[in-house]
């Protein structure tokens, strides 16, 4: 992206913009462009800066971020007007206040984001440069150990490689969590070259994003990992599946491609070793089927991304029917770390378990959304509140779904519970990619469900009977139980369905789909029977089951819920108690959502 | 084994071929491309259409620059879709012709994939982002906005042209939800009021609001 020569000069500032999604689409590209060129001119030379794009910084929700190195300042929320303050502020030594970041809860101003409730408790590994790195030059991965990592595995023979990942206890971050180890020697072991080497980028889960944040900020340590576990296995080809939706995260990956190829990190005889080995992108459909493996191979054959029974593995008959490593790219993005700081480092963080850290994408109805990693073990509670900030507008937390649609609901007892792959599954729910998505009273429980099952209705290839109709006739009962036709026997035909469609799917689409049911059933079983016996629902989202009302004791007039509303339901004279019109109400909810009185109730 | 699937092979390219009358009339390349041209009777002279020869030729530039494998359809077909907006059903013939494919093959992997679309779409096309976080954030209020305000449902594209709708599984952009994609450019933190906006900022026009 930056294609501007940086100076090296010991006295002037970097100002780091971030150029993630988040940011972009609040705007960071003109802030970018603006710096540049207010930089460029008479006013901006006297401070000898230079600018610099990076991907993602993680806290997407105070975008866009601009951080100015060596001072270690971070400015929130920056906008094109604030620039020339911005630059005047480098000149005179000073501080912008009004951009620092601002805790919500003690008002304190932060000058760094390092200092802040949500990135303090965070330990980065695999998003250790993002942010920090020009994520289009090579150079300046090389100046944080870039390649280092794999230097020092091209020195060791390949069965040294796998034992150090063995010994690292890395367990695979697309949703299984298979030991990558074992993964890689079952696959090293297999006699039939040619063997291949995949990096599963297809991000499908609904919420999450570390991948593409991954992708788009640090494409080189994809490449690093994938190419240590060439000489790992002895692969000579390896090919990275993208969703097409990521377009950044395919023009950096091929950009890095580029320029590994130039500095002899992939091609003939890397590094002057024996190892041969390319990389080379593959761009997805837009299916959700395909981050199941056997499915991402059949969509790279060229085929529709169908998947296949696994009697046997991808490591041993995968890509054209050769042996094929597959994992995903949070996991590739660890492995350069194991090997450059040696596996028993890594193996110290986290639980007995789960080894290291995991990127959670922190989202829904949480004040920081973003992206956070944190060590194996750390408990739901420091992750929402702590680090997230607990839950905007003063409402009450309801529960974190976690592991996309596979995964599942956890409630508010559950809060401590310490995040790992295994506690998660104890919880009927999963690790899944690490989408944490936060929900408070405003969220209905059946909705969610009926979602997530709608979602997989709609994803399902359609090849095996379980999933394909197990799945519609879910998505058909939970319809009608939010639109109240719902009756009680409806919970036993979900739940005898859900067991069906566990036990005899093909594939882990199909076999997790039930989790979200069965998840809410277990947990929130009186919002189901809310629906069907009251006929009401108790966070006021379905439609046919909600009706607002405004209590004229809290009502103070303010007249804003009125001026919010899109179809002209409200009405109500200034510092007089509001009325909804219910006929005229849309139920679209922005009354409630925006009434700082807590005065918009639910019938 | 081997020749039973080059006979079946051989049979179903020479089935496509038949569909075309005259292909001999038509340019090289571009047989099954014209069918509807061709059997129209008057091939030659709809085949010099400057339009259409353009179209042809862009058609055939995006497919023929990938080497004839069956693994490059899903590539192909995603610059095909980047250019035209849609699949032309020319151009589908065209890349099975290419990769040595059944036109069928290549129909599957088309409407197996959601990225691709058979009919033209919108000059604007708003994506709406139905993923968890945009979900619970309120998407289903912005879809319903937009087809009250445009008369479309996702799938769909106005009458004339200008707008169409989708709804798409998560774009990515969790933390700045719910999210709108018009063309290329992403609209955060979206509401029922900011649609209406949104759509004005595209040429649109929105009617006052009616109840129900």
């Amino acid at each position: 992206m930056s294609q501007l020569p940086t100076e090296n000069n010991m006295n002037s500032r970097m100002i780091l913009v971030c150029c993630g999604t988040g940011c972009q689409a609040s705007g960071s590209l003109d802030v970018l462009a603006s710096l540049r060129s207010l930089l460029a001119s008479d006013t901006g030379t006297a401070v000898q800066a230079s600018t610099k794009s990076t991907g993602c910084n993680g806290l997407c929700e105070k975008g866009p971020l601009v951080k100015i190195l060596p001072d270690d300042i971070t400015y929130c929320q920056v906008t094109v007007e604030d620039v020339p303050d911005i630059v005047k502020s480098l000149q005179d030594g000073t501080l912008v206040q009004r951009l620092l970041y601002r805790d919500p809860v003690t008002k304190q101003h932060y000058r760094s984001h390092h200092e802040t409730g949500f990135y303090k408790k965070q330990h980065k590994l695999a998003l250790r440069n993002i942010g920090e790195i020009d994520p289009a030059d090579i150079r300046d991965y090389l100046d944080r150990r870039g390649y280092q990592a794999l230097r020092k595995a091209l020195a060791m023979s390949p069965a040294q490689v796998i034992d150090e990942v063995l010994a690292s206890g890395l367990r695979g971050r697309g949703g299984g969590g298979f030991p990558t180890g074992r993964k890689w020697k079952s696959c090293a072991v297999v006699d039939h070259a040619p063997r291949y080497v995949i990096c599963n980028g297809d991000e499908g889960d609904p919420g999450a994003f570390m991948d593409r944040s991954i992708m788009e900020g640090d494409p080189h340590t994809v490449l690093e990992g994938m190419i240590i576990c060439a000489h790992a296995i002895g692969a000579s080809a390896g090919f990275i599946y993208v969703r097409d939706e990521y377009d950044l995260a395919v023009v950096n990956l091929n950009q890095a491609i580029r320029d590994a190829r130039a500095a002899g990190y992939l091609g003939n005889h890397i590094q002057g070793s024996g190892l041969d080995f390319d990389i080379e992108v593959v761009r997805g459909g837009g299916a959700f089927v395909c981050g199941e493996e056997t499915a991402l191979i059949a969509s790279i054959e060229g085929n529709p991304g169908e998947p296949r029974d696994k009697y046997v593995f991808p490591t041993a008959k995968g890509l054209w029917g050769q042996p094929t490593v597959i994992n995903n790219v949070e996991t590739w993005a660890n492995v350069p770390v194991i090997i450059d700081r040696g596996a028993a480092e890594f193996a110290a963080i986290g639980t007995a378990g789960s080894k290291g850290t995991k990127v959670f994408s922190l989202v829904g109805k949480v004040v920081n959304t973003g992206l956070v990693e944190v060590p194996m073990g750390t408990t739901l509670r420091e992750i929402i509140f702590d680090i997230g900030g607990g839950i905007p507008k003063g409402r009450r937390f309801k529960a974190v779904q976690t592991g996309g649609p596979s995964g599942g609901c956890i409630p508010a007892n559950l809060l401590d519970l310490a995040v790992d792959f295994d506690s998660l599954t104890a919880a009927g729910s999963m690790m899944g990619s690490g989408g944490l998505i936060v929900m408070d009273d405003r969220t209905c429980m059946v909705e969610v469900a009926r979602y997530y099952v709608n979602f997989l209705a709609g994803e399902s290839c359609g090849k095996c009977t379980p999933c394909r109709e197990g799945i519609s006739l879910m998505l058909e009962i939970l319809t009608r139980i939010t639109e109240g036709h719902g009756t009680i026997a409806d919970l036993d035909l979900l739940e005898n369905l859900s067991a069906t469609v566990q036990a005899a799917s093909l594939c882990a689409l199909g076999r997790t789909a039930p989790n979200p049911v069965l998840s809410t059933l277990k947990y929130f079983r009186d919002e189901y029977l809310a629906h069907i016996i009251d006929h009401r629902c108790p966070a006021g989202v379905c439609k046919e089951l909600t009706e607002f009302y405004i209590d004229a004791d809290l009502c103070t007039g303010c007249g804003l819920c009125r001026k919010k509303c899109p179809a002209d339901a409200v009405t109500g004279e200034k510092k007089q108690p509001h009325v909804i019109d219910a006929a005229k109400c849309i139920k679209c909810g922005e009354c409630i959502n925006n009434c700082r009185f807590q005065a918009v109730k639910i019938r | 084994m081997m020749n039973i699937r080059q006979a079946l092979k051989l049979f179903l390219q020479a089935c496509c071929a038949r569909r075309v009358p005259d292909s001999g009339a038509c340019p090289a390349g571009g047989e099954s491309g014209h069918t509807y041209a061709c059997t129209k009777g008057d091939g030659a002279e709809m085949a010099v259409d400057p339009q259409q020869a353009a179209v042809q030729h862009s058609m055939e530039r995006i497919v023929w620059q990938y080497p004839p494998e069956q693994r490059y359809i899903l590539a192909i077909m995603q610059d095909l879709q980047k250019e035209f907006n849609y699949l032309p059903r020319e151009a589908l013939s065209l890349t099975a012709d290419h990769v040595q494919v059944p036109l069928g093959k290549v129909y599957s992997m088309a409407t197996f994939y959601k990225a691709f679309s058979l009919t033209p779409r919108g000059r604007i096309n708003f994506k709406a982002c139905d993923g968890t976080a945009c979900h619970i954030k309120g998407s289903l209020v912005i879809i319903d906005e937009l087809h009250k305000c445009l008369g479309i449902k996702p799938g769909e594209t106005t009458a004339d042209g200008e707008f169409s709708l989708e709804t798409v599984n998560c774009l990515g952009a969790c933390a700045i939800a719910p999210v709108l994609v018009a063309n290329h450019k992403v609209h955060a933190k979206v509401t029922a009021t900011a649609v209406r906006e949104i759509i004005k900022t595209y040429g649109g026009r929105v009617d006052e609001p009616v109840a129900n």
